[in-house]
């Protein structure tokens, strides 16, 4: 199984590999949440998922070749893995351990894997627009060929930093290719409530009219299509046309976060916001039935590209390496308090 | 080998070494670069120095970017205000990247803006803002006094890994100073002693420390000695250099533009009374910004701002020789 890495036509393998790479994230963050319940206490702050985006995540980083870069948000979990970032010190950062893949000092928010072109992550929402348009810049400046993937949500694109950035990445044609993850919800609120466009009917792709540059609005949840479309935005950026603003539509299958709450109080997710907050419970369950994961799954067995055993080999040896990470998380010790002022300055 | 430049141009020439040095080094703002005859644009191509539009946010983020992926922007941005629209990039962004990934990426970035310009520019233009950025760790925050410490501080911000915010003061724009020939680096941390002096201890900072050596010079005609002190970068602060001067004088008066809780002074007065209070004989005395938005009229801004006379009494204050007023 390997990653298809900007290829045209798609071979089994490659299905194969969206497959398990979906896998994958799906099943770190069940580990991810229900450590909230199997080990009170591990996970601290404010932790948020990618299930429902893995679609999403392995269509556009499948597009990736292996100097290109991407910046996300910190609902940052999906795209590292896909990129092929150890899971074990991912749990364990996201634990706060020694062995964390930032050494403890980012948590869940903050994951970065230079050695995979994940520079950085910010937590503050839209922040992360202009870090991945900077690097673009240097891209192009490299001339190289690089591409940047900056990995967003609907929320995001609200901030002036959204406005700023894309304004500048198509006034310079810079290389990279912009992915708005749209699951319906900025933190709790529906994004009609909250966007112009959404709120006259209009997909929020057209925001990319405003900067001039390409904008699409497609189905996140299915991997072929998103890998297709970010594939064709990668290409343009690759050869030195500008940006892209891609609209991936999806639908986040866990709340926002865990609760927020001060310490002494167990943290949990609660249930999604269309449950929990507006009351319809019909919405939520529509959305399960559009699981990309298990979607994906059937439509691989029904082409004939999986079997059924072969798609069970794949999810129990997911359970385990995920099941590893987390006993790798345990066992990672704290790190030495000192630490704590280790890289305040270069 | 030494020659005379104003301030500014001292700065400009700094830039400009360093881009040479190294390729790495980017330079870019609003209103600038517009033109294919402008010195840098010719010396350096448009790739790495360009105009961008009025989008602060966008411009520091994207300098976070570029440095994260490698390089080592120098961000015009004219004064320290504009910073204001993006102090998320500036306090929350640039400094935290290095600690947040376990030391995995560095964020060597300049912000480069003026500040202080209390020429009547009024209440949005004129702030000396240095307290906002020198309480952040990770972050470094430059205050040169001098043309040579124009150059020499720019050049090692540039080469510095971590983000640094390097104020000039636009009152000082035209001043000019001997400016070393080629390569000048001023480290940062270090203090420089502007003038000798054994009765008190006076600490400015950019502006301020031209009004210090003003009022010793006046104060040594009433045969008070004063010793000045110019900390030339706020983060890191040479607290050393500060104490070993009021073990000697036994009094301290500090000079600074901002307003009072927003001020220099207020650090190191509280670092000296920790640290040497055992050396004092009197109390610390701040001579600082009255708290005010800065008037626009000229007689009203003089008044909110310190000058020679304030610190002539403040010094009388503390040696005993008039009372205390400040």
């Amino acid at each position: 199984m390997s990653s298809p890495q900007g290829v045209e036509k798609l071979e089994r393998e490659h299905l194969v590999w969206i497959y398990h790479q979906m896998s994958r994230i799906r099943e770190f963050e069940e580990r991810v949440k229900r450590t909230f319940e199997d080990h009170p206490g591990v996970i601290r702050g404010h932790t948020h998922l990618a299930d429902g985006a893995e679609a999403s995540i392995v269509g556009s980083i499948a597009t990736l070749g292996p100097d290109d870069q991407f910046f996300t948000t910190y609902r940052c979990h999906g795209y590292p893995i896909a990129r092929g970032t150890d899971p074990n010190a991912m749990m364990a950062e996201i634990y706060g351990r020694r062995d964390g893949l930032c050494k403890g000092l980012g948590g869940s928010m903050h994951l970065t894997d230079v050695s995979n072109g994940f520079l950085g992550t910010s937590g503050i929402v839209g922040a992360g627009i202009p870090h991945a348009t900077g690097a673009a810049w240097g891209a192009q400046i490299r001339g190289k060929g690089q591409v940047v993937l900056c990995f967003f949500g609907d929320g995001a694109s609200k901030q002036g930093a959204f406005f700023e950035s894309l304004n500048i990445a198509s006034l310079w044609k810079l290389p990279i290719v912009y992915v708005m993850e749209n699951n319906g919800y900025n933190v709790h609120t529906r994004t009609e409530q909250e966007d112009a466009n959404r709120a006259a009917g209009d997909d929020l792709s057209m925001k990319a009219k405003a900067f001039s540059m390409p904008g699409v609005t497609i189905d996140g949840r299915d991997p072929l299509e998103v890998y297709e479309i970010v594939r064709a935005a990668v290409a343009r950026a690759r050869g030195g046309d500008g940006p892209t603003l891609v609209e991936s539509q999806m639908y986040r299958l866990s709340a926002h976060g865990n609760i927020i709450a001060p310490p002494g109080v167990p943290l949990h997710f609660p249930e999604h916001e269309a449950i929990e907050k507006f009351g319809a419970p019909e919405e939520y369950e529509a959305a399960k039935q559009g699981d990309p994961v298990p979607a994906f799954r059937g439509r691989l067995v029904a082409d004939g590209v999986l079997t059924g055993e072969e798609a069970d080999a794949i999810a129990a040896e997911v359970r385990e390496e995920m099941q590893a990470a987390v006993d790798f998380g345990l066992a990672s010790p704290f790190p030495e308090v000192e630490t704590a002022l280790d890289h305040v300055y270069a | 080998m030494a020659h005379e430049l104003p301030y500014i141009a001292a700065i400009v020439e700094a830039i400009q070494l360093e881009m040479e040095r190294d390729e790495s080094v980017l330079y870019f703002g609003q209103n600038m670069a517009t033109t294919e005859n402008e010195p840098f644009v010719d010396a350096f191509g448009k790739d790495r120095v360009r105009v961008t539009p009025i989008s602060e946010t966008a411009e520091i983020g994207i300098a976070v970017g570029a440095a994260l992926a490698g390089f080592r922007p120098v961000v015009e941005l004219y004064m320290a205000e504009f910073m204001l629209v993006a102090m998320d990039q500036v306090l929350n962004e640039a400094p935290r990247f290095r600690g947040m990934s376990g030391g995995q990426v560095k964020v060597p970035i300049v912000l480069k803006a003026g500040y202080g310009f209390t020429a009547g520019w009024a209440g949005q233009h004129t702030g000396t803002l240095t307290g906002l950025f020198m309480g952040v760790p990770g972050l470094k925050v430059a205050v040169p006094s001098t043309a040579a410490d124009a150059k020499g501080l720019m050049a090692t911000a540039i080469r510095d890994d971590n983000p640094v915010v390097y104020l000039h003061h636009y009152l000082l724009t035209l001043e000019h100073g001997e400016v070393p020939d080629g390569e000048h680096l001023v480290p940062f941390g270090e203090a420089a002693v502007r003038r000798e002096g054994s009765d008190v201890t006076l600490v400015g900072t950019g502006w301020t420390v031209d009004r210090a050596l003003g009022a010793a010079e006046r104060l040594a005609e009433e045969g008070i000695q004063a010793e000045v002190i110019d900390p030339r970068t706020i983060a890191p602060l040479d607290t050393r250099t500060i104490l070993e001067s009021v073990e000697k004088t036994g009094h301290l008066v500090l000079v600074d533009q901002a307003t009072r809780h927003a001020s220099v002074s207020t650090v190191i007065a509280g670092e000296v009374a920790e640290h040497g209070f055992g050396s004092l004989e009197a109390p610390i005395v701040q001579v600082t910004g009255l708290d005010a938005t800065i008037p626009y009229s000229e007689p009203l801004e003089a008044y909110v701002l310190p000058d020679e006379d304030k610190v002539v009494a403040a010094v009388r204050g503390v040696l005993g020789t008039a009372p205390v007023t400040a």
